[in-house]
């Protein structure tokens, strides 16, 4: 994937196609963490569209004192702010956060708290180390299934490759609770994608 | 507080077990353990196939999210996008 260095000084010298490989990486990501703060996927498409707008209008201004992609998401958190205030269904992020079950279901463990039986394995493609094929096309699935705090923040964190301190800025977290939504968040993922793996005794 | 935190107080100075291990997973990955706890975690990775192959998928999972390719906006999202882009750029 191109740099984002070498993205930006296309984008500044005005190549379209530069943009549309912007809009292309990040847009589902926008998408994906603007619903963690309005409550319609339509609400959520207009604060995307506006996010795009303030960019592109923002672009001669940006002095890459952050990153490109952390300065589109902070346009994208405010936008979102702004119209969840706005608007009076809008839920605001934090009250969002209902979660607070284990990482792996009680019933894996004993009574002494080790695995009653060896774990399933997530099966892994034998060429990189990254998991099979079949798994990793559902991964985004999983991804939608989560609540949407955990879903703005494993989008962030892992999806997009934001640091965690600037993930806790966008998103006014504590250390603490973004680790903790980030936890659950994999742990959501993983046991969504177990159904998938055979089980083998 | 949770049943296995309420179970973590207690036992803090005994080895680690497995239901432990799995909440740990992340603080862990982010560098975030104190110290000791750090040491408690890599003592039961060495020992536990179970835990040492959970944490290899967590990694294998986090490193396939990284790689996850997102679906493009829809054509006419993308096409007002440019429209845009090229009015901003031409004024």
């Amino acid at each position: 994937m191109e740099s984002e260095r070498a993205l930006l000084e296309r984008l500044r010298s005005g190549d379209e196609h530069a943009f549309e490989a912007l809009v292309t990486r990040h847009d589902a990501a926008l998408r994906r963490v603007a619903r963690g703060f309005v409550r319609t996927d339509a609400a959520a498409d207009d604060v995307v569209q506006e996010t795009w707008l303030g960019v592109v209008k923002g672009l001669p201004a940006f002095e890459g004192r952050s990153s490109l992609r952390t300065w589109i998401f902070r346009i994208l958190v405010n936008t979102a702010r702004t119209r969840a205030t706005r608007d009076a269904r809008s839920l605001p992020f934090s009250s969002l956060e209902s979660d607070t079950g284990p990482a792996v279901e009680p019933a894996a463990f004993g009574s002494d708290g080790r695995w009653s039986s060896a774990p399933p394995r997530l099966e892994a493609d034998p060429e990189t180390d990254l998991l099979s094929r079949e798994l990793r096309e559902h991964l985004l699935g999983a991804v939608e299934q989560l609540t949407p705090a955990q879903r703005a923040v494993i989008t962030l964190r892992d999806l997009v490759g934001l640091p965690a301190v600037e993930v806790c800025e966008l998103l006014d977290l504590t250390d603490a609770n973004q680790r903790v939504l980030l936890h659950r968040a994999r742990a959501r993922v993983r046991a969504a994608l177990l159904p998938l793996v055979e089980v083998s005794e | 507080m949770r049943r296995w935190q309420i179970w973590r107080r207690k036992h803090a100075h005994d080895p680690l077990v497995c239901q432990e291990f799995v909440e740990l997973v992340t603080d862990y990955l982010e560098g975030a353990l104190p110290e000791e706890e750090r040491v408690r975690f890599e003592a039961h990775l060495a020992e536990c196939d179970g835990c040492s192959g959970y944490l290899e998928d967590m990694r294998r999972l986090i490193g396939s999210l990284h790689e996850a390719p997102e679906p493009p906006p829809d054509p006419a999202t993308r096409e007002a996008l440019l429209r845009a882009f090229r009015e901003l750029r031409d004024t």
